[in-house]
């Protein structure tokens, strides 16, 4: 904290620079990264996501393969004959399907958390923001959603509409956004109290300039780390879709790798469990950078 | 100054909450009126009703559960109370504007106080951002902020709780309103700060011409800033004079108190006045008010009169009223 000068800069005006200099000042975007950086779990699970990313992004560069193609013998362990892998029930390569269901993975996890963070936030907002029978209303419907059984809504929603990954990254944003709309609501009870907030009030602003331009960036925060932890809750949405052979029979993905090789689980574990570790891999990366977010956000944490 | 028209009337204004105990009314005819450049100082303790007055005055009274019932508050002559959402903001900021009591919270933390600056400006001006930008520039060089130029980048939390009230008074003046209400500016500021503060808003008004409205308990602020005080008392106005008129001969048993109740420094305290003076008792509770004298539970002169009818106002000499049976007929003590 910076001291206040007791002398006006008109009468001294050395001693006002001096007290400024008193604390050395940070952009609070580069004490963000420097906050998030010393965490190193977090760190790795940002690398290992990044990489993941990069992967499905340059599949087709690296494996110019269909991965529906049938390439060798069905069942080849990985390492032999050249399949790092091996292959799967129809000897379709493993390390092709798993760089390419990437990319479903992480276009349905990423679309899906998207839409649970717009409806989460926007429900939430208004329900926190305007409380009264908006409250009442929006929360009625929340608890609405909250004890339907959520995977077996999203399979229900796929069922009835066609199975693409438009659709299935629909369901997922149905069926998960209530826990962000209640702590989007917390969050805004909470600030709309803070005097700031009746201060813009009190300078003409108006309802949607407070709670889109004021609030919400305060709230922010907690809604960024739970953004972060949903991308993880709608990967494993996605796999259990496609395990079920709810998902888009065309894309290939991990959960439907599972799923059409879970018959073989005794004679070729690595059918399923190489998958299986993509998920898991991906899952807890998106958590570790998730809890670093969290710490970084943490002013509690940073010591001085 | 006595014949200078009012800038701001509030006449019988009623204010009432839903409350689980029935309806509380927090304001009960609340009369004032401010001419321009002036200063009023409205005091009483915690709950009387000295912020919701300023909140009503703006219409922000939060609705429900609260709600104004009666009254009229009128700006150059205009009723606020009958004034449309859209009118109300354009006067907030423009016309009438507000600094608050908790300089560590009246800025959002997120935005660098320049933003929040030109933010005020560009809601009621039409300017670009540049423009913008530099009238809150001049608005930090002119409430004696250093280095304002690059102040203006800096964000709340890198700034102490007197830098910051100085930038809200910045704010609040940015727009250059014809009235300024402050409600406890300074409660929660160092005394040295303090003094500060209101020497800043005792030039910015010399400067602007603002009238200003100065809510606060502490009967020494107001001492040194208005030019007439209101006392209020659960809802009520009891008291309004001249501050050097109520300062010297307070009339009513409440004004008398509070002003008891400020301590003193004596080189020689008398030995028999070991603690500090306080009023019996506390506000009562704005549901479950009788029909007598509010004051009367706290009151030494309360009589059965008292305690059946609720007095109203008297006007007391020349031009003082005080809302007290001791001044019924005139000649009173």
């Amino acid at each position: 904290m910076t001291e206040y000068p007791t002398t006006k800069p008109d009468s001294a005006p050395g001693a006002s620079e001096g007290s400024s200099e008193v604390v050395h000042i940070e952009r609070p975007v580069v004490e963000f990264l420097r906050m998030y950086m010393r965490n190193w779990s977090a760190v790795v699970g940002l690398l290992v996501f990044t990489a993941i990313i990069l992967a499905a992004l340059f599949a087709p560069v690296i494996l110019a393969v269909d991965p529906f193609e049938m390439v060798w013998m069905p069942f080849t362990p990985p390492g032999q004959d050249g399949y790092v892998l091996g292959t799967d029930n129809l000897g379709r390569d493993m390390l092709t399907a798993i760089v390419y269901g990437a990319r479903a993975t992480l276009v349905v996890g990423g679309s899906a958390a998207a839409l649970t963070i717009f409806i989460g936030i926007t429900i939430g907002s208004l329900a926190g923001y305007y409380r009264g029978w908006v409250d009442e209303v929006l929360m009625r419907i929340t608890e609405f959603f909250q004890v339907l059984p959520p995977l077996l809504l999203a399979m229900v929603l796929v069922a009835l509409f066609e199975p693409t990954l438009t659709t299935v990254a629909i369901a997922i944003g149905v069926v998960t956004w209530t826990g962000v709309a209640r702590l989007a609501r917390a969050e805004f009870m909470r600030i709309r109290e803070l005097e700031f907030v009746k201060a813009a009030r009190s300078i003409g602003s108006r309802d949607r300039r407070i709670i889109w331009r004021v609030i919400l960036p305060n709230a922010l925060p907690p809604l960024i780390v739970n953004a972060a932890l949903t991308v993880g809750v709608a990967i494993l949405f996605e796999a259990a879709l496609s395990f079920l052979g709810l998902s888009d029979p065309n894309v290939m993905s991990w959960g439907k790798l599972i799923g059409d090789n879970r018959d073989y689980l005794l004679d070729a574990p690595w059918t399923v469990t190489v998958p299986g570790v993509a998920i898991f891999l991906t899952v807890l990366a998106v958590s570790l950078i998730g809890d670093g977010l969290n710490d970084a956000f943490n002013p509690r944490l940073r010591e001085r | 100054m006595q014949t200078a028209a009012p800038l701001l009337e509030v006449e019988g204004l009623e204010v009432e909450f839903r409350t689980r105990q029935g309806i509380a009314r927090v304001l009960d005819g609340v009369t004032l009126s401010l001419k321009p450049g002036q200063t009023l100082g409205i005091v009483g303790e915690s709950g009387c009703g000295k912020s919701m007055t300023a909140l009503s005055i703006m219409r922000l009274v939060p609705t429900p559960p609260g709600r104004i019932g009666a009254g009229a508050v009128r700006l150059k002559g205009e009723n606020l109370l009958q004034a449309s959402e859209a009118r109300m903001r354009e006067v907030r900021g423009k016309d009438i504007s507000m600094i608050f009591q908790e300089p560590m919270t009246s800025l959002n933390p997120v935005y660098s106080i320049g933003d929040q600056i030109a933010e005020t400006v560009r809601l009621h001006e039409r300017l670009s951002r540049r423009a913008s930008l530099e009238r809150a520039v001049n608005m930090l060089k002119a409430v004696h902020i250093p280095a304002a130029e690059r102040r203006v980048r800096e964000f709340p939390h890198q700034m102490s709780g007197g830098m910051r009230q100085r930038v809200m008074i910045a704010m609040a003046l940015a727009c250059r309103p014809s009235v300024l209400i402050a409600d406890e500016p300074t409660t929660a500021l160092d005394v040295t700060v303090q003094a500060q503060v209101f020497d800043l808003l005792k030039e910015m008004q010399e400067k602007t011409g603002t009238a200003i409205i100065l809510i606060s308990h502490d009967m020494g602020a107001i001492a040194e800033m208005a030019d007439r005080v209101i006392v209020m008392y659960a809802g009520r106005v009891v008291e309004e004079a001249a501050t050097d008129e109520i300062l010297e001969s307070p009339k009513h048993p409440y004004t008398r108190g509070l002003i008891a109740c400020v301590p003193h420094m004596e080189e020689q305290p008398p030995p028999e006045r070991g603690a500090l003076t306080e009023i019996p008792g506390v506000v009562p509770s704005l549901a479950a008010l009788g029909a007598g004298c509010s004051f009367a539970p706290r009151c030494s002169h309360a009589d059965d009169l008292c305690r059946r009818q609720a007095p109203q106002p008297f006007t007391v000499g020349t031009d003082r009223r005080t809302a007290c049976w001791l001044y019924d007929e005139p000649g009173a003590p």
